[in-house]
């Protein structure tokens, strides 16, 4: 590396003579720990906050939230009160989070059957099989496919995949194939578990495709090669030899993409059917995530003069922070130890 | 290893050609995207569309663009201090475990649900500190899901720095904060540069972490910084593909087509721009 110090242009020394007669280091010093301070400082008050505004909520719900399916923000219209665990709410509220949680779980573990064979089928492809002059624009379609705003795949989810999958797909399936489990009965509208899912697997396709690429870059040649030396085919020695070394790079990115489908907001809100208080009976059917439900429930929860509905999506919230951090938590653990048997 | 029989060689050709239609298949709902997108939403991005502000569900975007850039430009000014701020304290000052915390609640902060920061921030800014609807909370929330991008690129960037770079700059005299300003900045920025405006891409599409702090705007937005809604681009998508007016559909696909020629020149020239000033300032 050539030391290019030309462009450095003239030394700073008068830029700042105040700070350095009092200590230019320890102010520099001051003001940057105090900008890393904020990620840290950031997380901390999301969690005090949302725990502390949402504790009423904690109390009145207890298990309920996670056991019971009906969301009812109470009698608006009566002057009657339920108090429970010293909370009071209207008369008949019941904040039952079931339906939510379990559309969150379903729609991004559906996403994933979908999203990780695909893309590990074109990670590898994009190594071993793009010619070199073609790789910078297959690469760059990847990443312009990440940058799409969730609203667009939305957009698009509303336009062409929802009567896609309601008027074609849904009946087709459910009458041809309704034998299979959650494939029978009726096929709903289009705005459903699949539909979610569907988006959500494109969403995370460019993320995961790239990391995948990237830990298979990483990885030595050799060891291909080597495989392909020992007399294996080279899909063999893709699968057999390449793949098995890279394991925990590919389980921490489907992890982290797990994360992004499960706290995805917007795309899953426009074409998810709202289901409140109803399960899915089969794939075409209509679902409702916990993101999804803040959005569309706060509107009608800020009417509830108690605030319980509120403080009840915000333990919604909570649930959601607490679930995705875990998932990413696992997924460093993943790599941190495949960074440690790599050093080693 | 066995030697490969035949079955194996089927099998491998057969695998191979189906990685192939995935990845062909990938780009093909791409294209088929960006070309729905563009397809329905440039006729319907007409001059008096740019100019005019929303009324009701028709009119223009004029408020939608205008809130748009303001909050993502307040929100990349925030975040360029805090990011290159915080990317600058693990690299130049930071020990060995602050520098693990730290990219740990980066790594944290990246993976946090955008709608949990846009509900905190409600019940914090908006409700707790009565700042209303406005264009501080939506640019402090911005700021929140950008920061991540940031400091992961302008860490990656300083932490390229070469060691005989700075060791010259110091064997030279120069002092802790010169070497800084004057070598490891200069030569990080084209990283930086590419991370701030990946970042920009993610805020001009961001939707749910702004829903509940910028509120939504009919008007072109004050410069007051709280108790004043601003409108953006992405609330148009989301609510008005959803009303049942050809008018309010033409809005949602034209503000649509808009942001994604917006991200797609921004990606562009984080791509061109920035590799050829690297050539031009380091002399590849």
């Amino acid at each position: 590396m050539d030391s290019n110090l030309g462009y450095a242009g003239g030394a700073p020394k008068a830029r700042l003579p105040l700070l350095q007669r009092i200590g230019t280091q320890r102010v520099v010093r001051f003001l940057f720990g105090s900008a890393a301070t904020i990620s840290t400082l950031v997380i901390v008050l999301m969690l005090v906050f949302l725990g502390i505004y949402a504790f009423p909520a904690i109390r009145f719900n207890g298990l309920g939230i996670l056991t019971q399916s009906v969301w009812n923000i109470g009698d608006q219209y009566g002057s009657g009160h339920v108090v429970r665990a010293g909370i009071t709410a209207m008369q008949g509220a019941q904040f039952g989070g079931l339906v939510f949680v379990f559309g969150t779980v379903v729609t991004a573990f559906v996403a994933m059957l979908f999203a990780v064979p695909l893309s590990l089928l074109v990670a590898v492809a994009l190594v071993y099989r793009v010619p070199p002059r073609l790789r910078p624009l297959v690469n760059a379609v990847v990443e312009l496919m990440a940058g799409v705003p969730s609203v667009v795949y939305g957009l698009w989810g509303i336009v062409v995949l929802v009567p896609f999958i309601g008027q074609r797909l849904g009946p087709w399936t459910t009458e041809h194939l309704g034998f299979l489990p959650f494939l029978g009965g009726p096929a709903g509208s289009g705005n459903g578990l699949l539909a979610s899912s569907v988006l959500l697997s494109l969403m995370a396709m460019p993320f995961m495709v790239a990391t995948i690429r990237d830990v298979i870059l990483a990885q030595e040649k050799s060891i291909f090669e080597a495989s392909m030396a020992l007399g294996s085919t080279s899909w063999q020695a893709v699968t057999k030899a390449v793949m098995p070394s890279v394991t925990n790079g590919i389980f921490a990115a489907v992890l982290v993409a797990l994360g992004r489908a499960l706290g995805e907001t917007m795309a899953v809100l426009m074409v998810c059917g709202g289901a409140v208080g109803i399960f899915a009976q089969n794939i075409f059917q209509s679902v409702n995530t916990i993101a999804a439900v803040i959005v569309s429930q706060l509107e009608s929860a800020l009417t509830d003069p108690t605030g319980l509905a509120q403080k009840s999506l915000a333990e919604l919230a909570l649930m959601l922070f607490v679930i995705t951090l875990f998932v990413n938590i696992v997924a460093r653990l993943i790599l941190h130890g495949a960074d440690r048997s790599g050093e080693a | 290893m066995r030697a490969t029989t035949l079955r194996n060689r089927v099998s491998g050709q057969f695998w191979w050609a189906a990685s192939v239609v995935a990845l062909l298949l990938v780009i093909a709902v791409l294209v088929a995207i960006f070309g729905f997108v563009i397809s329905r939403g440039l006729p319907a991005l007409k001059p008096s569309v740019l100019f005019t502000v929303t009324s009701g569900t028709s009119g223009g975007l004029a408020n939608a663009i205008a809130g748009t850039f303001l909050l993502v430009i307040c929100g990349v000014v925030l975040v360029t201090l805090i990011g290159i701020g915080t990317a600058l304290w693990m690299v130049e000052f930071a020990n060995p475990s602050q520098r693990r915390l730290v990219r740990f609640a980066i790594d944290v902060l990246a993976g946090v649900p955008s709608i949990v920061v846009g509900y905190f921030l409600y019940v914090a800014l908006v409700e707790s500190l009565g700042w209303g609807f406005s264009l501080l909370a939506g640019a402090i929330s911005l700021t929140i899901i950008m920061l991540p991008f940031v400091v992961r690129a302008a860490d990656l960037a300083l932490s390229g720095v070469p060691r005989a770079l700075r060791d010259g700059a110091i064997a030279l005299g120069a002092r802790p904060a010169t070497v800084t300003f004057s070598i490891a900045i200069p030569w990080a920025i084209p990283g930086i540069l590419t991370g701030l405006l990946v970042a920009t891409g993610i805020g001009l599409g961001e939707t749910a972490p702004l829903i509940y702090t910028a509120g939504w705007s009919n008007f072109m937005p004050s410069l007051a910084p709280t108790h004043s809604p601003v409108g953006y681009l992405t609330y148009v998508v989301w609510t008005f593909i959803s009303m049942p007016f050809s008018d309010s559909h033409a809005l949602a696909y034209a503000a649509a087509a808009l942001l994604m020629i917006l991200i797609f020149t921004l990606n562009l020239v984080s791509r061109t721009a920035v590799d050829y000033w690297v050539l031009r300032t380091r002399g590849g």
